[in-house]
């Protein structure tokens, strides 16, 4: 089986589970079937339009899906995910520079 | 809820956030929790991964990063708890931008970061509906060690006269 491995700031929607284990072929599906177990988790993996939100990275056995195949790269069956955010913010506007 | 830190750690976040002034610093805050209490134990500073001609008003942490940070974390048996960044001449308030991309339950502090002097640091955290950022408190604890780090401080207030 795959698992998930869920970001601490991500538990409290997973039932403060570390790892969550999925039966999928890709990426996408694993997602899928994460947030259809959790749906209160959804928001905060994906927007409005059904789109990862830009701070969401997933990684592959320690590989960025985006520099594999998205979404669609394909899971062996005991691949480990990993969600690992990516942070960012600040003032941006009103800086007068 | 409420994000307990010592002067000491805080005077890092503003040491740091005046050093890499007038470009914004970030950092991830380590330590524990209990219920919506937390207790900030370690700092570690980030590189702002954000484009050099707009560090000014943004700070980036790149994923790598963050993986870095949690296995630290680990080692230490603490969590990652939050991140702290500045506003250089900018209130202590989070921006629509940091909204956005907050997380939940992580604690954001921020400092503002006045012509180069740190004037003020406030938590918040994303609500869960993800609407707006609501504040906690920052409780700031005395140091055991008093009497050098008080001579620290009234020497940092003093400079931001």
């Amino acid at each position: 089986m795959n698992s998930i491995r869920i970001p601490t700031p991500l538990r409290p929607y997973t039932d403060n589970l570390k790892e969550v284990e999925v039966d999928a072929s890709n990426v996408g599906e694993a997602l899928d079937v994460l947030t259809d177990r959790y749906p209160n988790l959804r928001p905060h993996l994906f927007d409005e339009n059904g789109n990862l939100r830009a701070y969401v990275n997933i990684f592959v056995q320690q590989e960025d899906v985006r520099n594999l195949r998205g979404q669609a790269t394909p899971l062996t069956g005991n691949d480990r995910l990993m969600i690992v955010p990516s942070i960012a913010g600040g003032k941006i506007i009103k800086s007068g520079r | 809820m409420t994000l307990h830190i010592t002067r000491d750690l805080l005077l890092e976040i503003w040491d740091h956030g005046e050093r890499t002034y007038p470009e914004e610093n970030a950092g991830l805050i380590l330590g524990t929790f209990n219920g919506d209490e937390r207790r900030v134990r370690k700092l570690l500073p980030m590189e702002n991964k954000s484009h050099s001609e707009s560090r000014h008003n943004r700070y980036l942490i790149y994923p790598e990063d963050m993986m870095a940070g949690e296995q630290e974390a680990e080692r230490l048996t603490l969590e990652i708890l939050g991140v702290f960044h500045s506003h250089p001449d900018h209130p202590a308030e989070p921006s629509e931008f940091d909204r956005q991309w907050a997380l939940p339950w992580y604690s954001y502090l921020i400092t503002s970061v006045d012509q180069g002097k740190a004037l003020e640091s406030r938590s918040w955290r994303l609500k869960d509906d993800r609407t707006q950022m609501i504040e906690e408190v920052l409780q700031v604890q005395i140091d055991l060690d008093t009497s050098a780090k008080n001579h620290k401080l009234m020497t940092h207030k003093e400079k931001n006269r």
